[in-house]
């Protein structure tokens, strides 16, 4: 098995682990960004072609010497988007300690009305 | 107790499912299709030598018009969910030496090291996303090294929207020129510099929408440091 | 050579992100959060993308572990108390 695939599947389990069985939101806020950078690392690892380089094509790359962009180009947007909405959650956080006083999510469920 | 178990059987399950599915895919093999076609065509149709960057702005150019719009829905969003009546930074102790002295020297060097980034962006790697990123550590430099720093609100929203209306006017502009939202005109219709491959004056719109995406990104990354290190006054709401 | 190499990073890449999720003061989880982020930027450029290295070491280690910094800041620091953690996460 492959060194790169391992890492990213870890990574993603990692990320599901902390998500589903740890109490404090914070906790579970890092578990997601964990796992968004293994979904990153695992559709890169997808597009590699052994042997080959960069795909910026300046002299002496021909067009059949270069790993593929295309992944590449949909991985760029995926990290900006990610950290967009870490922040956007991280604000809805801030607010929920300000009425519970409290980020345990067991004892926010027993607050409820 | 339970509630682990049961997560650590069904992660374990998921993962013996995904591992069986990527022995499907070999590492390193020869994969591309419709690749191929965009690295042997990138040269003459939109004279980037950046092959990803010919392919997030020029080939696929609506999907990143739908980042941008996603970036400023996640800025508007914070400074929607952290309004108060009266905020203001609440830091008591300034930096040490080191930090206030570094942070007046670099400022410039950060920030040219950042505008470079994003006008080299159809030669070198980087393009308007790291260039704007690079632009926003260097405000977050001056917020951690000074107590009173604030930037000035008045400059920096019009500027953000002024460069996300920019990018949908190249656009306009290329449908009214070429028949397709987005349409190169700059390379395809008037034929700016195509013996110029290779250096700066070239690849069409290229570089005219990198700068705008550099100057929105940058300063919405801004934005959301700022309202999220302000802290709101003591007895009020 | 490269194939130890992979080993190696992939290695450290798993063992940070154990750390990130076990351990009980919030900045320190930020803090192994931010260095999976960083050995991902080395991966990726041991598989010939550049651009993608450079977005995730700007944005990846710097901004977002500064975004999570300032929300630990107006919230609070050590996670609540959590029972049957095991004998080896007492820090």
């Amino acid at each position: 098995m492959n060194p790169y695939y391992f890492a990213s599947i870890a990574l993603i389990l990692i990320g599901l682990y902390a998500i589903l069985a740890k109490r404090n939101v914070l906790k579970m806020l890092v578990g997601l960004s964990i796992m968004e950078t293994g979904v990153n690392l695992l559709l890169i690892s997808v597009g590699y072609v052994s042997g080959r380089s960069a795909p910026i094509l300046s002299e002496g790359i021909t067009p059949d010497r270069a790993v593929d962009p295309i992944p590449q180009a949909l991985v760029l947007t995926a990290i900006v988007i990610g950290v967009a909405t870490t922040a956007m959650a991280l604000s809805v956080v801030i607010n929920l300690y300000e009425k519970y006083k409290t980020l345990n999510v067991e004892e926010i469920r027993r607050l409820r009305g | 107790m339970v509630k682990r178990i049961l997560a650590i059987v069904f992660i374990l399950i998921i993962g013996f499912w995904m591992a069986k599915a990527l022995d499907q895919v070999p590492f390193g093999q020869d994969r591309m299709l419709v690749g191929k076609y965009y690295l042997e065509h990138v040269k003459e149709e939109t004279g980037a030598v950046n092959a990803v960057t010919a392919v997030v702005v020029n080939y696929r150019g609506f999907d990143t018009l739908g980042e941008v719009t996603v970036l400023f829905i996640a800025s508007t969003g914070v400074a929607a969910l952290l309004w108060r009546k009266k905020r203001k930074r609440t830091a008591k102790t300034e930096g040490s030496v080191v930090l206030t002295t570094g942070a007046r020297l670099l400022l410039p060097f950060i920030m040219l090291f950042g505008v470079y980034i994003f006008i080299h962006g159809h030669l070198t790697p980087g393009g308007g996303f790291p260039g704007g990123a690079t632009i926003a550590t260097a405000f977050l430099f001056l917020y951690l090294a000074f107590t009173v720093y604030e930037v000035d609100h008045k400059i920096f929203e019009p500027l953000e929207g002024l460069a996300g209306v920019g990018y949908v006017t190249v656009g306009l502009i290329g449908l009214a020129i070429g028949g397709y939202f987005l349409f190169d005109w700059i390379w395809q219709t008037w034929g700016i510099g195509k013996e110029n491959i290779g250096r700066l004056l070239s690849a069409g719109f290229i570089p005219i929408i990198y700068t705008l995406i550099g100057i929105k990104v940058g300063t919405e990354l801004t934005g959301i440091v700022d309202n999220m290190i302000k802290e709101p006054e003591e007895g009020g709401q | 050579m490269s194939d130890w190499v992979a080993i190696f990073i992939a290695a450290l890449m798993v063992v940070s992100a154990i750390f990130a999720v076990e351990w009980r003061d919030l900045l320190a989880a930020v803090v192994g959060m931010a260095a999976v982020s960083l050995f991902a930027s080395i991966a990726f450029f041991f598989l010939q993308a550049p651009d993608v290295a450079m977005v995730e070491a700007a944005i990846g280690a710097a901004l977002s572990a500064a975004v999570f910094i300032f929300a630990i800041n107006r919230t609070e620091r050590y996670g609540s108390e959590e029972e049957g953690t095991g004998w080896w996460v007492k820090w």
